[in-house]
């Protein structure tokens, strides 16, 4: 965005994309083939209800339920919909277990598929050409710079989303955790580590 | 195509740079620019593949040079025009005549249901999957001019299917109003060392869902 100190309110000195995408609004909605009350509905799902509360919510349900873990490895469409997540970019559910074997981490190098039903938008990082270009060719340099470093005996899985299936990481579960509620288990699952840029918080509050 | 989109295992493009408690959106416009996509998607007239393709169409320097909402703008104007809702002249003057509402206009109360369906893109295929789990597979040199799922880096390479996935409409068809044509998916996993050679990092792999007609059996 642009800095301007004069003319603020009259319209004619808005930044390039918002005068754009205004104008675009303002040309939709005239032509009767758009509500901005649904525009508004839209912005306010992803900005206040679905978010990556929801994958975590999913995550510590498993750890703490072994029947539920089993249905999400199995069908975890279904098992996410269970807790009331569903649709939009979240039709075909994959979950993936991390294990000490194994490392999963989440890409899309053609575009910015992510499963929104249960992470909400990605952010700027995860649709840049450097994560996009970078995370299937040199996933531990990648991870580096979120601060991971695995054990070398650890295996890294990208799995690139170039079709419509839609990939949760499942993080392991912290030690020291034993006894846990799952809402108390919640707070320990950040975004990244459902993507496999990051792993689950430690009850210190360190990944 | 080898649009400026098909990214994985390009160099030069520095850090990743996250940012720390970063917004949802960074600018009103952004939010206006999600909010219209998904609104004006619900007309019907085009399809997930057909707007990914019109996004990967984009200039280079538009499409690298440009935030992922900036680049979903420009795209939602491509589809608009190419589907005859709004004029180029519109477009440049910022204004139109009032028309009365469109019938597949979504209101307001519609939204939860459907952002709650979705889309789903599975389809019964009655054809047996040509492969199975453990086949060893290669993924095919495929350069075509139109819209595909395949991205460059595997093309030629010998990977491993480690799931079948049933059948989905298949993209490259999808995107240019050719129907649906579901095919078999496969997750086919590729080992890094196939992939880049003596640069790749140990024990690295990727995976990608491949549509039956990316692959032949290896």
């Amino acid at each position: 965005m642009h800095d301007h100190d004069h003319d603020q309110g009259d319209g004619s000195d808005l930044d390039e994309m918002t005068a754009r995408v205004r104008a675009l609004e303002t040309i939709l909605t005239k032509k009767g083939l758009i509500d901005p009350a649904a525009v508004d509905r839209i912005i306010d799902t992803y900005q206040n209800k679905v978010g990556p509360k929801n994958g975590a919510a999913v995550v510590a349900r498993a750890w703490n339920d072994p029947d539920f873990a089993r249905r999400l490895r199995d069908d975890a469409t279904a098992a996410i919909a269970e807790m009331g997540f569903v649709g939009r970019q979240g039709e075909h559910m994959q979950a993936l277990f991390n294990t000490p074997e194994t490392h999963h981490m989440v890409v899309c190098t053609l575009c910015s598929c992510y499963p929104w039903s249960v992470l909400g938008l990605p952010p700027v990082w995860y649709k840049s050409p450097a994560y996009r270009s970078r995370a299937v060719r040199e996933p531990r340099a990648v991870l580096a710079e979120f601060g991971v470093t695995l054990d070398k005996g650890t295996d890294v899985q990208v799995w690139d989303s170039t079709a419509e299936l839609r990939y949760l990481v499942v993080p392991m579960r912290p030690d020291g955790t034993e006894g846990w509620s799952a809402d108390e288990l919640a707070d320990l699952v950040s975004r990244d580590s459902m993507i496999g840029t990051g792993l689950a918080l430690t009850p210190g509050g360190k990944p | 195509m080898n649009g400026p989109h098909d990214l994985g295992g390009k160099m030069g493009f520095g850090a990743i740079a996250p940012e720390a408690e970063e917004p949802i959106f960074h600018a009103e416009w952004e939010e206006r620019a999600l909010g219209l996509t998904l609104a004006a998607g619900v007309l019907g007239a085009w399809n997930i593949d057909e707007s990914r393709h019109a996004r990967e169409s984009l200039p280079w320097p538009i499409y690298l040079g440009t935030s992922y909402y900036e680049i979903w703008t420009r795209a939602l104007e491509v589809l608009l025009q190419r589907h005859g809702f709004i004029t180029p002249e519109e477009l440049a003057s910022g204004d139109a005549q009032t028309a009365p509402a469109h019938p597949r206009r979504m209101p307001a109360d519609a939204v939860d249901a459907v952002l709650a369906r979705g889309g789903p893109t599975d389809r019964a295929i009655e054809t047996a999957p040509r492969f199975g789990v453990g086949d060893a597979v290669r993924a095919l040199n495929l350069q075509p001019n139109g819209h595909t799922r395949l991205p460059g880096y595997v093309r030629g390479h010998l990977g491993r299917v480690v799931a079948t996935r049933g059948g989905f409409i298949f993209p490259d068809s999808n995107a240019h109003g050719n129907g649906e044509a579901p095919q078999h998916l496969y997750s086919v996993r590729f080992q890094g060392a196939e992939l880049w050679g003596g640069a790749a990092e140990p024990g690295s792999s990727v995976t990608i869902d491949a549509w039956e007609s990316y692959l032949e059996h290896a």
